[in-house]
C-alpha cells in the first residue's frame, strides 16, 4: 500500500536513524540498515546491544520511538493520511504482520497443538484458508523441513532442532515477504544446530528475503550476503561477511570477533 | 508385604513371618464403634418417623424441586463461568478504566455475603419498580414490571452468578497469566488480532488451569443453591422448608432434602473424575468442539 506520493522501494527494510527506549533504557540509538529484496542480512553484536529489539521493531512487536522504519513500503505503526502519520490499530499491525514470518529462539510453537496444526494454525485463524486446504498446504511445508512424519506430535514430543524446524514451516506457511530469525539456534545442543541452518541455507538459496540474528559465523559467512556489527544499539559497521570478518574496520568488532571466533578456532585446528 | 520365602545363594528357602499391626486395628475398631452408635442413635430414634422419610423422598414437589435445583446451579454456574472469563479479560485489559472497573467488581461481589446478594436481587423491585430497556432519544424501547421479572428463580440464578463470577475471574486470569508470553508474541508475530490470541490461542491452554475447579464451584454450586430459599425459589430447599412448615415434620424432610443434595453431589463428583481425567493428560481436547483441531484433523478427535 502506497500513500499517494511515495516511491515503491527495493529495500525491504530501510532503518534510518531508528531510536527506541524501554522507558529511561535507551536501548536503540539511531539504528541504520537496509535490507534489499532477496538479500540474507545477518547481525551480529555482544548480549544487550539491542538486535532482538531491532528485530522486533521490524515486525511493530516493539514501537519505534524516533527516526524512521520503512518495512514492505509502510512506516511501521503509521500510515501517512492528509500530511499525518496516524497510529496504525491492532487491526493494522495484525494485518502488517501477516507478510513477515518470525522464528523465535526458544521457537514458541503452540503448546497445545501438534506440529501440523502450529503450521495450519495462520493460513486457517488468519488467512481463512479452509481447512482441507490449510492441512494439505501444511504438510507440504512439514515435509520441506523434513517433519513429516512427526506431524502429529505435540511440540514437547518433539527435540528443539525438530520444533524450531516446526516453527520455520509455521512462519512459511503464510507466504512472507521477509523472514526474520533471532537466534535461531541458541537454544540448541550444539548436534541439533545444523539440521535448523541447513533449512536456512535452503531457504536463502531460494531467494527468501532474511533477516538472522546469529552468533553462528560460519552461517554467516556462507549464507549471510551482508554482516552488520550492532553494539550499544548502533551499527557499527557493515560489510561483504567474509571482508568484515577478515578485515574489521574498528576496534569494538575486531574484539567481539576475536572472543566468538577464537575458541571455535581452536577447536577446529586441534 | 512380601509373602515369598527368602532363598539364600545356597538354595536354602526361610518363610517370612507375618506383621500384625495391632494399632490399625484397634483405631478401626474404636472408630466403627463410635460411627455404629452415631447411626443407632439417628436411625432408632423414636422421634424420627423413617415412615415420613420414604413417604417424601419421591414427593411431586420434593422432585419438582430438585430439577429446579438442578436448573439454578446449571444456569448459575454457567453464567458465572462466561461472566467470569469476561471480567478476567476486563482486569488484564490494559485499558485503566476497564481493569478498574473488573477490580472493583471482584471485591464488592466477594466482599458481600452471598445471602444479601439473594435478597438484594429478589427485592430490587423496591429501588426500581419497572425495568426499561428503551434506545435512546426515541419512544421505542420495551418496559417490565420488576416484581415479575425478579421472582425467586432468575434472583437466585443472578445472585449466585455475579457472585460465582467474581471468583471466578481469579481463576481465570491466574490461567491466562500462567500461559507463556512467548505463546503471545508467536500468535502476534502471525498477525493475529489481540483477541484472536486471547480466543484460539491463550484461553485454550489457560484451560488446563481453568478446568479443574470449575467441577468443585459446580458442586458447591448444587449446595448453595439451598440459601435460594430465603427469596423462596421453588428449590429443593425452599419445597422442603414449605412442606415441613406445613407438617412439622422438619428432621425428616431434612434428611429427604440431604438425601438428594447427596445424590446430586455423588454424580457430580464422577462427572467431575472424568472431565479432570480428560484435561489431565490431553490438556485441551475439550475445546476441539470448535477449535481448529476438530476441523483439521477430523479423524484424530474422534
Ligand atoms: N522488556 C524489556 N524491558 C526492559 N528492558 C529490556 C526489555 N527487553 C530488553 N531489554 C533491555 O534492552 C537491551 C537490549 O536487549 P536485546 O534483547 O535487544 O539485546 P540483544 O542484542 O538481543 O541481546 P542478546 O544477544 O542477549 O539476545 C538490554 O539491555 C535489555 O536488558
Ligand atoms: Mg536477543
Amino acid at each position: 500500500m502506497n500513500a499517494p506520493g511515495e516511491q515503491p522501494d527495493k529495500q525491504v527494510v530501510r532503518a534510518s536513524g531508528v531510536r527506541m527506549s524501554y522507558g529511561e533504557v535507551q536501548v536503540l540509538n539511531g539504528v541504520d540498515l537496509t535490507v534489499a529484496a532477496g538479500e540474507v542480512s545477518c547481525v551480529i553484536g555482544p548480549s544487550g546491544s539491542g538486535k532482538s529489539t531491532f528485530l522486533r521493531c521490524i515486525n511493530g512487536l516493539e514501537p519505534v520511538l524516533g527516526g524512521s522504519l520503512r518495512v514492505l513500503d509502510q512506516e511501521v505503526g503509521h500510515t501517512l493520511r492528509g500530511g499525518r502519520y496516524h497510529p496504525w490499530t491492532p487491526k493494522e499491525f495484525a494485518a502488517f504482520r501477516r507478510n513477515i514470518g518470525m522464528v523465535f529462539q526458544r521457537f514458541n510453537l503452540f503448546a497445545h497443538h501438534s506440529a501440523l496444526e502450529n503450521v495450519a494454525c495462520g493460513p486457517v485463524h488468519v488467512l481463512g484458508t479452509p481447512a482441507d486446504r490449510a492441512r494439505v498446504l501444511a504438510m507440504e511445508h512439514l515435509e520441506r523441513v523434513g517433519l513429516a512424519d512427526h506431524a502429529h506430535k505435540r511440540p514437547h514430543q518433539l527435540s528443539g532442532g525438530q520444533q524450531q524446524r516446526v516453527a520455520i514451516a509455521r512462519a512459511l506457511a503464510m507466504n512472507p515477504a521477509l523472514m526474520l530469525f533471532d537466534e535461531p539456534t541458541s537454544a540448541l545442543d550444539p548436534e541439533l544446530v545444523d539440521e535448523v541452518l541447513e533449512v536456512m541455507k535452503g531457504l536463502a538459496a531460494e531467494g527468501m528475503t532474511m533477516v538472522v540474528v546469529t552468533h553462528e559465523i560460519a552461517f554467516a559467512r556462507e549464507v549471510g550476503d551482508w554482516l552488520t556489527f550492532f553494539a550499544d544499539g548502533v551499527v557499527v559497521e557493515r560489510g561483504r561477511p567474509r571482508e568484515l570478518l577478515a578485515n574489521p574496520s574498528h576496534e569494538r568488532t575486531r574484539a567481539f570477533l576475536s572472543s566468538v571466533l577464537h575458541p571455535k578456532e581452536r577447536q577446529e585446528s586441534q | 508385604m512380601r509373602t515369598e520365602p527368602i532363598t539364600d545363594a545356597s538354595g536354602r528357602q526361610t518363610p517370612v513371618a507375618r506383621t500384625w499391626h495391632w494399632g490399625r486395628w484397634l483405631a478401626a475398631a474404636v472408630a466403627l464403634a463410635v460411627a455404629a452408635r452415631l447411626a443407632y442413635l439417628i436411625v432408632a430414634n423414636p422421634n424420627l418417623d423413617w415412615g415420613k422419610v420414604a413417604e417424601y423422598v419421591f414427593h411431586e414437589r420434593i422432585l419438582s424441586g430438585v430439577w429446579v435445583t438442578i436448573e439454578i446451579s446449571v444456569l448459575a454456574t454457567a453464567l458465572g463461568l462466561i461472566l467470569g472469563v469476561l471480567v478476567a479479560i476486563m482486569r488484564l485489559a490494559h485499558n485503566p478504566v476497564l481493569s478498574g472497573l473488573a477490580t472493583f467488581y471482584i471485591w464488592f461481589f466477594r466482599g458481600t455475603p452471598v445471602l444479601v446478594q439473594l435478597i438484594f436481587w429478589y427485592n430490587l423491585a423496591f429501588l426500581f419498580p419497572e425495568m426499561v430497556l428503551k434506545v435512546p432519544f426515541t419512544m421505542i424501547g420495551v418496559k417490565w414490571d420488576t416484581n415479575q421479572v425478579m421472582t425467586g428463580f432468575t434472583s437466585a440464578m443472578l445472585g449466585l452468578g455475579l457472585n460465582l463470577a467474581a471468583y471466578f475471574a481469579e481463576t481465570v486470569r491466574a490461567g491466562i497469566q500462567a500461559v507463556d508470553n512467548g505463546q503471545t508474541e508467536a500468535a502476534y508475530a502471525l498477525g493475529m488480532t489481540p483477541a484472536k490470541r486471547m480466543r484460539v490461542i491463550v484461553l485454550p491452554q489457560a484451560l488446563r488451569i481453568i478446568i479443574p475447579p470449575t467441577g468443585n464451584e459446580f458442586i458447591s454450586m448444587l449446595k448453595t443453591t439451598s440459601l435460594v430459599y430465603v427469596v423462596a425459589g421453588h428449590d429443593l430447599m425452599t419445597n422442603a422448608s414449605q412442606i415441613y412448615k406445613a407438617n412439622n415434620r422438619i428432621m425428616e424432610l431434612l434428611i429427604v432434602a440431604s438425601l438428594w443434595y447427596m445424590l446430586m453431589t455423588a454424580v457430580a463428583t464422577f462427572l467431575q473424575g472424568r472431565l479432570e481425567r480428560r484435561f489431565g493428560s490431553e490438556a485441551v481436547r475439550l475445546v476441539r468442539g470448535g477449535g481448529l483441531a476438530a476441523r483439521i484433523l477430523p479423524k484424530a478427535a474422534a
